[in-house]
């Protein structure tokens, strides 16, 4: 058993009796510590983990030599050493991502805010199988219980996400959907029931949401998200999280979040394949690095027209949710820079780079774009909720005018654009099938007629075939306004829609 | 601590300093003497940020710096009072991070450098029971003279 002098750092005296110098026995450093800690319990909590781990932050030296570089709390000690403790000083203008509300520094005769510093003996029975994770703890769990989290879009990947963020205590979640629940919605929706048909989706996810966890609040946004109020909404939040379901809300989303210093976890899923990452622009690339531009109106199918596998979102959600926790509590590794892709028919992972595009309009060294645009005019679409505009440049007819002339002795040529997988749910009588990818390669198979009208599911696939027909010289094609969707509503509601 | 005294040259010099290393955060050493509750800053000594990440919005002062500094000071009736760091396009209040790595008795000085150029700049003490910040009335004023 050894002798030694334990120096005290300046800013723990007062734990140890004013005493800079501190005589100990013990035959290593821990012993060392350990009974100087049993001596003068003050120290205790200042040196040490509530799991009895020295803070990452305390450095200890014998002598001259840090321990880390010798074989730590086993390092021995002899009579005579000194051993020092000494901080390591750090901080920074973040607690994980983000803190813009900063701390409320109440005066010394301040009342504390709502949030008491400890965890009630609810919220420890509660959050117990957190609370032994070394990762997350009574400290990291607090965390949690302070940060706000918004996710945009209730749909499929905000249904599961929003279920597991409720679940592990996030003390306040946002959600923004302006949309009511259907019933094509339920297969994936997770958070809806059939109760729940034709409510707003916030109002019923928030009384689920509290059903789950009574502690945590949640402030619903029955609104569109739009370059007129996202910054206002989104401002605040620690994390966003993007569960849309259309290009314009994701550029919207992703350039509030980067011109706000917020991160924005992403997450897309397309029939049988999912994507995930983290976009925060002041430490990697943002959404716009990966994608500068969004593809032509059109291209890429949604899941009402294209199909998604039920389970899909939740996976893709949770990741995101996942992502959210590791942000909060700092711990991990984020998605930052790495796009995840997963191929549930493979059941495969895999995942690719992605750089930070100094040429970047918005987050690049030179970036000129400082505020908000046009998105749906940037992505060439209508705006959210609203009826899309027939394009002029494309002519068409009303369901009921269809109707009518099928009903005369010269009907036109039913071309049907959609796939052999909606075509088997539903389709109108006497239609042709020629999915709209296949169409340039059987072009001989509409050759002839003399009125042709083109239909899919409500519109915008068929729009394309018809301008496609009428620019190879097809003349006498018109696109069916509405689709099949429209016809089951107005014309024969016995049709099943989809 | 019930207040601080940090003369206007060494606040200019903590400004220059963090609008020097903007868009990083710069640290350094607040040295002077304590009288009772009171803290009187009367240099100040940089310190390289030596986080090993973004240091856009981290900052660390390793350990062998802050025993260097201390060394240097033995024998004198300065010591190390506490430390300064900028916020770049942040407030001039600590963060949640801040107060997890905090430590008692020391003078915390937090700047905002919003955009290149320092904004206001704060005190702060973490309160050891509730390990909680509270705020430091600092006058900017010349420190005690010794008595003659």
């Amino acid at each position: 058993m050894a002798q030694v002098s334990v120096k005290i750092p300046t800013p723990l005296r007062s734990f140890a009796g004013g005493a800079s110098v501190i005589p100990v026995e013990g035959a290593t450093v821990g012993e060392v510590l350990r009974r100087m800690t049993d001596a003068h319990a003050g120290l205790q909590r200042h040196l040490f983990t509530p799991e009895g781990k020295l803070r990452s932050f305390v450095t200890v030296y014998r002598n001259d030599e840090d321990v880390r570089y010798l074989e730590r709390d086993a390092t021995p000690v002899k009579d005579g050493d000194v051993v020092s403790i000494v901080p390591a000083i750090a901080g920074g203008s973040d607690a994980g991502p983000k803190d813009p509300r900063g701390l409320p520094i109440p005066r010394r005769d301040v009342t504390p805010g709502a949030h008491p510093r400890t965890l009630s003996n609810e919220e420890v029975l509660r959050y117990s199988r957190h609370l032994l994770l070394s990762e997350v703890g009574v400290e990291g769990q607090k965390k949690l219980r302070d940060a706000k989290v918004l996710i945009v879009g209730a749909g499929g990947l905000g249904s599961p996400t929003a279920l597991y963020l409720t679940a592990v205590g996030i003390g306040e979640i946002g959600l923004v959907d302006f949309d009511r629940v259907e019933l094509s919605n339920l297969k994936r929706q997770v958070l809806y029931t059939t109760a729940d048909i034709d409510r707003p989706k916030v109002g019923a996810a928030r009384e689920r949401l509290h059903a789950m966890n009574p502690a945590i609040r949640v402030v619903t946004y029955p609104e569109p998200l739009t370059a007129a109020n996202a910054m206002e909404v989104i401002r605040g939040y620690d994390v966003v999280i993007d569960g849309t379901d259309n290009f314009a809300t994701r550029y919207l989303v992703n350039d509030a979040c980067v011109l706000l210093g917020t991160p924005n976890v992403y997450g897309s899923i397309y029939r049988f394949e999912g994507q995930a990452s983290v976009f925060d622009a002041r430490v990697g690339p943002c959404y716009r690095c990966l994608y500068p531009q969004p593809p032509p109106p059109g291209l890429v199918p949604s899941c009402a027209e294209a199909g998604v596998l039920g389970v899909l979102p939740g996976i893709v959600g949770v990741i995101q949710a996942t992502e959210t926790i590791k942000i909060l509590l700092g711990v991990g590794e984020p998605l930052v820079g790495r796009l995840l892709l997963f191929d549930a028919l493979a059941m495969s992972f895999r995942e690719l780079t992605v750089r930070k595009n100094p040429e970047c309009d918005l987050c690049g060294p030179h970036a000129t774009q400082k505020g908000l645009i046009d998105y749906q005019e940037f992505c060439g679409v209508p705006a959210p909720g609203s009826v899309p505009a027939v394009d002029p440049g494309v002519p068409d007819v009303s369901v009921t005018e269809l109707a009518e002339e099928l009903a005369s002795s010269d009907p036109p040529f039913l071309l049907d654009v959609r796939e052999p997988e909606e075509w088997a749910i539903a389709h109108l009588p006497g239609a042709h099938l020629i999915p709209r990818r296949a169409l340039p390669d059987r072009l001989d198979e509409v050759t002839g007629a003399r009125r042709v009208v083109v239909y899919c599911k409500s519109g915008a696939r068929s729009g394309t075939a018809t301008q496609l027909l009428l620019g190879l010289g097809f003349s006498g094609v018109r696109n069916l306004r509405g689709g099949i969707d429209a016809w089951a509503k107005q014309v024969d509601p016995s049709m099943p829609r989809y | 601590m019930t207040a601080a005294s940090v003369p206007a040259e060494l606040l200019a010099d903590i400004a220059r300093h963090g609008e020097e290393t903007y868009p990083d955060e710069c640290c350094g050493f607040l040295v002077g003497t304590a009288t009772g509750e009171e803290r009187h800053v009367t240099q100040i000594e940089r310190a390289a940020n030596q986080f090993d990440g973004q240091r856009r919005r981290r900052f660390v002062i390793r350990p062998e710096e802050l025993r260097r500094v201390e060394e240097k000071l033995e024998g004198t009736c300065q010591s190390v009072l506490g430390f300064y760091h900028s916020h770049p396009d942040h407030p001039a209040r600590p963060s949640a991070f801040d107060r997890d790595h905090a430590w008692p008795w020391y003078l915390y000085i937090v700047l905002n450098v919003a955009e290149g150029h320092a904004g206001p700049v704060d005190a702060f003490e973490l309160e050891p029971e509730t390990r909680e910040f509270h705020a430091v009335p600092f006058r900017s004023a010349p420190p005690p003279r010794a008595r003659t």
